[in-house]
């Protein structure tokens, strides 16, 4: 499919096959990962639209959804998609650009039961979630 | 190394998941195969970078692996499942990939370099060829427990790590049934359990501990048992949002109580939040 886009767009989807080493246009939009993906209730939109907007460069549009925050790196997508596209590298590459931008989605001080939690769980989340 | 095995720790197994660990050596010991930790490890970083220009976070498991080599062997094993992933997937990395492995051992600054040589386990694939010992060991058959297997993720995705079927697994059921326990076939066996979401997003942890505690219990399951001590922390942590009490073992705790080992005394079972004392007076294996 052959889409327009403009130079800052196409800098994005760029970025994100760079990081993700995932070719987006290998999509063939069957559901599969929105299908079998356990959170979707708690997505803005499904992560298949989320390809979608990649695919179309919208920058903007992805970055205002949590879709991206709420995927737990779980691979279920990645292990059924029929493309083999490893769709959790994909939001792994989204994430990573807002990031790297210095941006923090998790501060220590928010979290109320630091004492109770497992280490693996809060280096993980750290990991995930901050820049 | 004769017949112990080189055990990697990682931070969770000193600490929450020490239940884990000392079932684990227990079992070990017992089986003839004793774990032996390495004389020097590192925080494995809990989670997979899954970024390609991401080389930095593949340090601090190839360190790691690094000290084994040091230590002149060829195979180690881990019992915590996010340490087993994150451990395999960048040995892997290591491997097939000379550019990376070159950039790695630049940034690790060790001498000797990490060569590759070096093989992760998790504890389960040991045991999986370890059936006529189990068999042996097992003094007290568990035949009045009813027991969910839960796998989450990290056992068994993404493929090229995956320990079993990443549908379909059957390690731990075989095991079980080894023991002698009552297998339920539970289909939330392989579905995330929230993972760090429990940091910041309880609320959807909580959603997913319902899910998956809820159709064990729908399904006459007394307990579950697993193996990753984020998957326990979550399913047994967070039923305090739900109407449930079902314990959430290890499964070497099950080993541990089938072994006939003394609870309390040989292994502790100390850290759940859903006790399993009642449910095992009730059955008859605690006094
Ligand atoms: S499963 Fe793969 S091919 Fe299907 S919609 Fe998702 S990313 Fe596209
Ligand atoms: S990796 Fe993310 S998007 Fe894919 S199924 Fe898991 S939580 Fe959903």
């Amino acid at each position: 499919m052959e889409v327009k886009r403009s130079e800052k767009d196409r800098e994005f989807v760029d970025k994100v096959e760079e990081l993700s080493g995932e070719s987006v246009n290998a999509c063939i939009r069957c559901g599969t990962c929105s299908a079998g993906c356990p959170f979707v209730k708690e997505m803005d939109v499904l992560p298949e639209r989320i390809f979608k907007r990649v695919v179309l460069g919208d920058k903007e549009g992805i970055l205002e959804k949590n879709t991206m925050w709420i995927c737990a790196a779980c691979y279920t997508c990645s292990v059924r998609c029929p493309r083999d596209i490893d769709i959790a590298s994909i939001m792994e590459a989204v994430r990573q650009i807002v990031l790297r931008d210095n941006v923090d989605k998790v501060e220590v001080e928010e979290v109320e039961n630091l004492q109770d939690l497992p280490q693996l769980a809060v280096v993980g989340c750290f990991r995930k979630e901050t820049g | 190394m004769e017949d112990g095995l080189l055990y990697y720790p990682g931070c969770t197994l000193k600490t929450k998941a020490s239940d884990y660990e000392e079932s684990a050596k227990a079992v070990m010991e017992k089986l003839g195969r004793p774990l032996v930790e390495m004389d020097d490890w590192y925080c494995c970083g809990a989670v997979q970078s899954l970024s390609t220009d991401d080389i930095m976070h593949q340090i601090a498991p190839i360190r790691t692996l690094c000290c084994a080599q040091e230590q002149g062997e060829t195979e180690v094993v881990t019992l915590c499942d996010m340490c087993f992933n994150v451990l395999r997937r960048a040995n892997t990395r290591a491997k097939e990939n000379e550019d990376d492995l070159e950039t790695m051992n630049e940034f690790l600054d060790e001498d000797p370099d990490y060569e590759g040589n070096v093989e992760t386990y998790h504890l389960f694939e040991i045991l999986r060829d370890m059936k006529d010992e189990i068999e042996k060991a097992v003094k007290r058959p568990l035949d009045d427990l009813k027991i969910a297997p839960y796998y989450g993720c990290m056992l068994l995705r993404p493929s090229e790590v995956a320990i079993d079927d990443t549908e379909d697994p059957q390690i731990m059921e075989d095991m079980l049934e080894l023991l002698g326990a009552e297998v339920i076939e539970n289909p939330k066996r392989t579905e995330c359990c929230g993972s760090y979401h429990t940091v910041n997003r309880s609320d959807i942890v909580e959603k997913r501990v319902e899910d998956i505690v809820g159709r064990a219990v729908e399904d006459g399951a007394d307990a579950i048992a697993l193996s990753c001590p984020l998957c326990q922390f979550n399913l047994d942590y967070h039923q305090r949002a739900t109407e449930f009490e079902v314990p959430v073992f290890y499964l070497t705790e099950l080993m541990a109580l089938a072994f006939g080992l003394d609870i309390g005394k040989e292994i502790g079972m100390k850290k759940h939040r859903v006790e399993p004392n009642a449910l095992l007076k009730e059955k008859g294996y605690m006094e």
